[in-house]
């Protein structure tokens, strides 16, 4: 599904109401094929509602901006149209859904963008395998009795099989032990240097950072990004909280926006 | 009073042994002065009985065609056409186990129970031609199922199928009833009455895909005996007015009974449930699983009651309908209810009528599966539970593809799916 050719995420003035509250207020970010950017910022920042919104989720109604994908504008697609443009996005808490089998999903998924469904069934050991995912579990309705270890890689054998441009990850590193989280993290590197996959991990900790290497990170506050920069960033998080940058906002919400140039500090990568 | 053919008269011209004329001639007076049954009372509450006008429909035709409905491997296979049997086939082996598959004769009065529990009930007892008995003897395992198929292809005819399932002391069986028909207006009005004596282990499962312009209204009884496991399915996938009311007398000590099943509306048909499980001895346990979905203008109803008898102490009683709404214009009403008179029990119920539910969607959408095959995958998903259950597993496979078929008629004007973007 995937080649290696060059793909953009771009995410321009992005504005999302949620349930009548703006909870993004003019977000901009760039993620390209290969980069792992991180997304941090403290509880009600606004992360999950970012990842929900690029995916298109119902109900996050984006009043201004946009949100392209190689020039593809999403914001009036449906996910599953966004998904065949590329996306994909593993939840914090993936939705059980009683009745429908992992394979049988892949294999729909599949077969939409016009693949070998019969092809999905050997794809799906071998990915379960690399995360070691176990097989048993496949027969299970989706994340349906799982733990969380095992809907992590549940999620990651999904990517392995459907091998998007693009991953949005929302607190991959929620409700796993440490063992799932390294499984699954390594499987998401590998992507990103042989599938050439851009990532965008949303997560309220930096600790996900010690298994996921970030090439760039950004410190989302009050639904706008306060600061870009490289993985220092994240250590310097790790000292401080989130205090400074909230201080920031409060006292001079205008220059909110001078932050907002990506990548301003010189690129991490090629 | 119900002026119709359907009068005493009529019901003692009908062949059978003389018990079974009398009890007929006594069962129609009470037809016939019997009121009609209207919405005002709870039982028909949210139905269109209303419209039905009995003087429409005729007594008797000459039997038609057989059904040719794909039957899973059996052991005895009977079939009625326009309500007459016209054929039982059964293997060897269940003679020799002494099964007998036959209409009700001259000696056996005492099999046939009074099943008065509506006006229909009571014109199947004054009118159910040939009464079909199939008894197992104590002890006996039957192996495979024995299947009953109905057929219906004249127009106008009344039909009252009698079913009676006496399975003996410490006995197994399974029975699968099949109800198919022609593109015709007729009416149904069956009753199935199931007896499991102690320790024995019954399976049940009905197939309603009655044709869309067809009444359905019947009724299933069912005695559970002391250890003895009932296991009672009805799909009903067919039919204009289609109602099955189901009454579950848990009679012996550490009895079971299961009652586990599916509905699909689509079109303008109405579905119809009405459950009462009955304990009435100590340490049983009913459990039941109602699931439906409504499409089109289709509706559904459910209503169950769970009663506990105050010498049922050690009762475990479950009781849950789900319905998923998958149009604007269908409707579907559920209401559970408990009478409990032991306090030494475990009842629970619950119920849910909602549109497909919307994280489930996004969940598979976000995988690049388009709404209309998440849809199907989800509806295909929420029966899958029920049809895991089901007795008579060969049957499931046919069951759920006519499911599945009308599951890809899904109409896409739906409910609470609103997009975000």
């Amino acid at each position: 599904m995937s080649d290696s050719s060059k793909s953009e995420l771009v995410v321009s003035d992005l504005h999302v109401r949620v349930g009548g509250q703006m909870v993004l207020n003019g977000v901009d970010l760039r993620v390209a094929s290969g980069e792992v950017h991180a997304v941090m910022g403290p509880n009600g920042s606004g992360k999950s509602t970012l990842a929900y919104a690029i995916m298109g989720r119902p109900g996050y109604e984006i009043t201004a901006g946009s949100i392209t994908l190689n020039d593809v504008d999403l914001v009036d697609l449906s996910p599953w149209e966004r998904a065949h443009a590329g996306l994909f996005s593993t939840q914090q808490y993936p939705t059980e859904v009683p009745g429908v089998g992992l394979e049988n999903m892949l294999e729909e998924a599949v077969a939409a963008v016009g693949g070998d469904r019969n092809a999905v069934e050997a794809q799906v050991v071998a990915e379960a395998e690399l995360v070691g995912f176990d097989l048993d579990l496949l027969y299970r309705s989706l994340n349906v009795d799982l733990s969380g270890g095992e809907m992590k890689r549940s999620e990651a054998v999904q990517l392995g099989v459907l091998r998007p441009r693009i991953a949005i990850l929302d607190e991959l590193d929620s409700g796993l032990d440490v063992d799932a989280l390294a499984a699954v993290s390594h499987r998401i590197e590998q992507a990103t240097h042989e599938d050439n996959l851009g990532v965008l991990a949303i997560t309220h900790f930096s600790r996900l950072l010690t298994v996921l290497h970030a090439d760039v990170v950004h410190i989302l506050i009050e639904g706008a990004i306060a600061e870009t920069g490289g993985p220092e960033l994240a250590a310097q998080l790790e000292e401080t909280g989130y205090d400074p940058w909230i201080d920031t906002r409060a006292e001079s919400p205008v220059e909110i926006h001078s932050h907002l140039e990506f990548g301003g500090g010189g690129d991490p990568w090629p | 009073m119900i002026e119709t053919q359907f009068t005493p008269d009529a019901a003692g011209a009908i062949p059978g042994p003389d018990w079974l004329v009398r009890r007929r001639v006594a069962a129609a007076e009470q037809v016939a002065a019997a009121p009609m049954p209207s919405v005002e009372e709870e039982v028909w509450r949210y139905t269109p009985i209303g419209q039905l006008d009995l003087g429409r429909y005729q007594l008797a035709a000459d039997p038609g065609e057989r059904s040719t409905a794909e039957v899973p491997d059996h052991c005895a296979v009977a079939d009625t056409s326009n309500g007459r049997l016209c054929g039982v086939e059964l293997a060897p082996e269940l003679a020799d186990l002494g099964v007998e598959i036959r209409p009700l004769g001259d000696g056996d009065a005492d099999l046939a129970a009074s099943v008065d529990v509506d006006l229909f009930a009571l014109m199947n007892a004054a009118f159910a031609v040939e009464p079909l008995l199939i008894r197992v003897p104590p002890g006996a395992s039957v192996e495979g199922p024995i299947i009953v198929r109905h057929w219906l292809d004249a127009d106008g005819v009344a039909v009252f199928p009698r079913l009676i399932v006496d399975a003996g002391a410490d006995s197994s069986v399974e029975v699968l009833e099949l109800y198919g028909s022609a593109d015709v207006a007729a009416f149904v009005s069956p009753v199935i009455e199931i007896r499991a004596a102690a320790a024995a282990r019954v399976g049940y499962l009905a197939v309603q895909d009655l044709g869309p312009k067809m009444w359905h209204i019947g009724s299933q009884v069912s005695h559970i005996g002391s250890q003895a496991h009932l296991r009672a399915s009805t799909a009903a996938l067919g039919g204009a007015y289609a109602r099955t009311r189901l009454d579950t007398h848990l009679s012996g000590r550490g009895a079971t009974g299961d009652l586990i099943s599916l509905y699909f509306g689509d079109g303008e048909q109405t579905l119809d449930f009405r459950t009462f499980q009955d304990h009435a001895a100590p340490d049983t346990t009913s459990s039941l699983l109602f699931k439906g979905a409504v499409d089109d203008a289709s509706r559904s109803v459910y209503t169950g009651l769970i009663r506990v008898r105050p010498d049922a102490r050690g009762t475990n009683a479950y009781q849950t309908n789900r319905n998923i709404k998958l149009s604007e214009g269908a409707w579907a009403e559920s209401v559970p209810n408990l009478e409990i008179e032991n306090n030494e029990v475990h009842c629970s119920h619950a119920s849910a009528v909602g549109p497909i539910d919307g994280e489930q969607l996004f969940y598979l959408e976000s995988r690049g599966v388009p709404t209309e095959t998440a849809e199907r995958l989800i509806v295909t998903g929420f029966f899958d539970e029920v049809l895991d259950q089901f007795p008579v597993a060969g049957a499931v496979p046919v069951v759920r593809e006519r499911l599945l078929s009308k599951i890809e008629g899904l109409s896409h004007h739906h409910v609470g799916n609103g997009s975000g973007s």
